[in-house]
C-alpha cells in the first residue's frame, strides 16, 4: 500500500488541490485549490458569506459533483461515487440540505423511511419500527403523517436531518443548519450535533464526523471544533477557536463578531 | 464577449452582483450573427478532454467561449450529465436572429439538440430499467402500480364516455352513409382502418398526454427546481430509477389498456348508433365483417404501437421535467415544449406504422 493511500484511509475526507464548480454549471468555478483533511470524529465549521459557494463546496464534498481538478478521497474511496458496487461507501456520508429539500408529495414518515426502504428493499411495515424510533428521537412523531407543506420551516429542516440520519452515516454534512431557526430549535440542533459528534444512541455510540457551513462563526465556538473560511474562491483552514479569534482577516473578524449576516 | 460570459456565470452561480449594468439584450446585440453561429457550432460539437489541472481550463479555439465537456465523456465518467445539457439552454437563450435563413438554422440546431437529448435520455432510461430490474422492488413496484392506476384505471370512465361519442361521430355516420350507398359489406374494413389502426391508439395517446403527460412535466420540473432531485442523489437513490422508470412503465401499460377499451367501446357504440338509424345490419354480420378485416398483424402492431406511444410520451415529458436545471418560472415553457414534441413524435410514429401496414 502506498504512503498516499495510507494517509487517505486514515482521513474521513481528504482533498488535494481540489477545484469545484457551481451546482448549476460545472464550468463556473466557485472554489479553487482546496487542501483539506478531516479526521474521523472531527467537527468542522466552514464560514463564509452568502453566495460565496459554501453550498456548492458542500455538495462537492457530498459527491454530488465531480471536482474540476484535484483528487478527493472519502474514507479512502475516490469521489464522486456513482457505480453501484461502490454505493455502500457512498452511503456512509449523509447530507442535510439548507432548506431540507424534502419530497413534497410524501409524508414525513415516508420521507424519512425512503433511503432505508430503497437501499434495503423493505416494505413500509418492515421499515416502520426503525422510522418510528428515529422520529421519536427527533421529536417528529406527531408529524409522521403530515406532508412537508403543512409544517413550519423549523420542523421541515428537522425532517431533512432525520432523513439523512436514517442510514446512520459516519460523516454528516450540514448546509447552514441554524439559519432561520427560532431559539428553541437552534438550541435543540446545537445540542443534538454535539451529542452526534460525541457519540449518539442512534449511531450506536459511534462519534459522527460533522461538517457544517455557517455565516456566523460565533455560535459554533466550542472545544474540539475546527474552523475554515471560504473567501474569494479560496478555502482557508484556520484551526480551533483560538486561531479564529487571533486571525486578522477582515472576513473572519466579521463572521465571528456578530450575527449580522445570519438570516 | 467577456460581458456575455460574465452574465452567464452570474446567472448560473446565483450569487453576487452582476458584473455589468448594461442590459443583457443590448450586450448580446453587439455580436454579429456569424459570431453566434460560430459559438453555437462550437457548443454543439464541443469537446474537451478530461483535464486534471484546473488552471488549464483553456480555449482551444478562439470562439470557444464556454468550454463544455463532451456529453459522451461525461456519461462515461458517470457524472450524471443525464440531466445537464448546457448546450440546449444556450441555444434556447440566444438572441433572435435578423435573417429568416438564420432563424431556420436555429430551428434546425434546436431540433438536433432535442433529438440528441431525448435519444440519450431514452437510452439511459432503458439502461436503468434493465440494469436495476428487480432492485428495490418494494419501493419501485408500488410506484409502478400507482402510475398504472393513474395513467390507466383512473381515466377509464372518461375513455368509455369518449368512446361512445367517437362511435357516434365516426362510426355512426360512416355506417349510415355506407348503408345509403349500399356499401355495408365494406363496413368491417373501414372500422378496422379508422378505429383500430388509427383513431383508437392516437386518441388514447393524446388524451393520456393531456391528462398525465403534462402533470409529469409539472411534477418533475417542480421537483427539479426545488432541489428534490439533488436530494435523491444525495441519498444514493437513482432519480431515473425512482422517478422516470415507474412513469414509463405506467404510461406504456396505461395507453395500451385504454386503447383496447376505447376500441371495443367505440365499435360497440358505433353499431348502437347505426342500429338507432335503422341501418339493415345484423350484429352477427357486423362482427363477422370486423373479424374478417382484422389480421394477426393488427393485434401485434396495435400492441407495439401503443406501448411505443406510452414510452415516447413519458420519455419526452420526463425529459423536459428533469433534463435541465429548471427554474420555477420555466416550467410552463417546458410543459408547452413537451406537449408539442410529444404530439409530433406520436404522429411520426403513427406515420411509420402506416408505412409498415402499407408495405405488408
Amino acid at each position: 500500500m502506498s504512503a498516499a493511500h495510507e494517509t487517505s484511509t486514515r482521513c474521513a475526507i481528504e482533498m488535494r488541490g481540489v477545484s469545484g464548480g457551481s451546482m448549476r454549471d460545472l464550468n463556473t468555478i466557485v472554489v479553487e485549490d482546496v487542501n483539506w483533511s478531516v479526521a474521523p470524529g472531527d467537527f468542522w465549521v466552514i464560514g463564509g458569506l452568502q453566495g460565496t459557494g459554501k453550498s456548492d463546496f458542500l455538495m462537492l464534498t457530498a459527491g454530488l459533483m465531480t471536482p474540476v481538478a484535484g483528487t478527493y478521497c472519502f474514507l479512502g474511496e475516490e469521489m464522486p461515487i456513482f457505480e453501484d458496487h461502490r454505493l455502500k461507501d457512498r452511503l456512509r456520508l449523509g447530507f442535510v440540505f439548507e432548506n431540507g429539500q424534502l419530497f413534497n408529495h410524501l409524508t414525513v414518515s415516508e420521507n424519512v423511511s425512503l433511503p432505508l426502504r430503497y437501499h434495503h428493499n423493505l416494505s413500509k411495515a418492515e421499515a416502520a419500527p426503525e422510522v418510528q424510533k428515529l422520529l421519536e428521537l427527533t421529536e417528529l412523531a406527531p408529524w409522521a403523517d403530515s406532508t412537508p407543506g403543512a409544517m413550519t420551516r423549523n420542523w421541515q429542516r428537522r425532517v431533512g436531518l432525520a432523513r439523512a440520519l436514517m442510514l446512520r452515516p459516519d460523516v454528516l454534512l450540514l448546509d447552514n443548519p441554524l439559519a432561520g431557526l427560532d431559539l428553541r430549535h437552534r438550541a435543540w440542533w446545537l445540542n443534538l450535533l454535539k451529542e452526534l459528534s460525541q457519540g449518539y444512541e442512534w449511531t450506536n455510540g459511534r462519534p459522527t464526523t460533522l461538517v457544517v457551513t455557517t455565516n456566523d462563526l460565533r455560535q459554533w465556538r466550542g472545544d474540539r471544533r475546527q474552523f475554515a473560511v471560504l473567501k474569494d474562491k479560496r478555502f482557508m483552514v484556520l484551526g480551533d477557536w483560538q486561531k479564529v479569534e487571533a486571525a486578522g482577516d477582515e472576513l473572519v473578524r466579521e463572521l465571528r463578531a456578530s450575527a449580522a449576516h445570519n438570516d | 464577449m467577456k460581458d456575455v460570459t460574465k452574465r452567464e456565470d452570474h446567472d448560473k452561480s446565483g450569487g453576487g452582483p452582476p458584473q455589468s449594468k448594461t442590459p443583457l439584450r443590448l450586450r448580446e446585440r453587439k455580436h454579429s450573427e456569424r459570431f453566434w453561429t460560430a459559438v453555437a457550432l462550437r457548443r454543439f460539437f464541443s469537446y474537451r478532454s478530461a483535464q486534471t489541472d484546473g488552471s488549464k481550463r483553456g480555449r482551444k479555439f478562439p470562439f470557444d467561449l464556454f468550454p463544455a465537456e463532451n456529453y459522451v465523456a461525461a456519461m462515461q465518467k458517470g457524472n450524471a450529465s443525464t440531466f445537464d445539457s448546457p448546450q440546449v439552454r444556450f441555444v434556447m437563450r440566444m438572441p433572435m436572429p435578423q435573417f429568416f435563413s438564420n432563424f431556420l438554422g436555429r430551428k434546425l440546431f434546436r431540433l438536433l439538440l432535442t433529438i440528441q437529448g431525448l435519444g440519450a435520455f431514452a437510452l439511459i432510461t432503458l439502461g436503468v430499467m434493465i440494469k436495476k430490474f428487480g432492485s428495490a422492488r418494494r419501493v419501485i413496484r408500488p410506484l409502478v402500480f400507482q402510475e398504472i392506476s393513474r395513467s390507466g384505471l383512473q381515466l377509464l370512465l372518461m375513455f368509455l364516455f369518449l368512446a361512445v361519442v367517437l362511435g357516434l361521430l365516426v362510426i355512426g355516420q360512416t355506417v349510415s352513409w355506407a348503408s345509403r350507398l349500399g356499401a355495408t359489406q365494406y363496413l368491417g374494413s373501414v372500422m378496422v382502418i379508422v378505429v383500430v389502426r388509427e383513431l383508437g391508439p392516437l386518441i388514447a395517446a393524446l388524451l393520456v398526454l393531456a391528462r398525465i403527460g403534462t402533470a409529469n412535466v409539472v411534477e418533475l420540473g417542480t421537483a427539479r427546481a426545488l432541489g428534490e432531485v439533488e436530494a435523491l442523489e444525495a441519498l444514493g437513490i437513482d432519480p431515473v430509477h425512482y422517478l422516470v422508470v415507474p412513469r414509463v412503465i405506467g404510461m406504456a401499460v396505461g395507453i395500451f389498456s385504454l386503447t383496447v377499451y376505447l376500441i371495443i367501446a367505440a365499435l360497440s357504440s358505433g353499431y348502437l348508433w347505426a342500429f338507432m338509424q335503422n341501418v339493415p345490419l345484423r350484429p352477427g354480420d357486423y362482427f363477422s365483417q370486423l373479424a374478417s378485416a382484422l389480421t394477426g398483424l393488427d393485434f401485434v402492431l396495435l400492441a407495439i404501437k401503443t406501448l411505443l406511444f406510452g414510452f415516447i410520451i413519458s420519455i419526452v415529458t420526463c425529459y423536459h421535467g428533469l433534463a435541465q436545471p429548471l427554474r420555477l418560472e420555466e416550467i410552463s415553457y417546458a410543459t408547452v415544449r413537451a406537449v408539442a414534441q410529444s404530439v409530433i413524435a406520436c404522429v411520426l410514429i403513427d406515420a411509420l406504422f402506416i408505412i409498415i401496414y402499407l408495405a405488408t
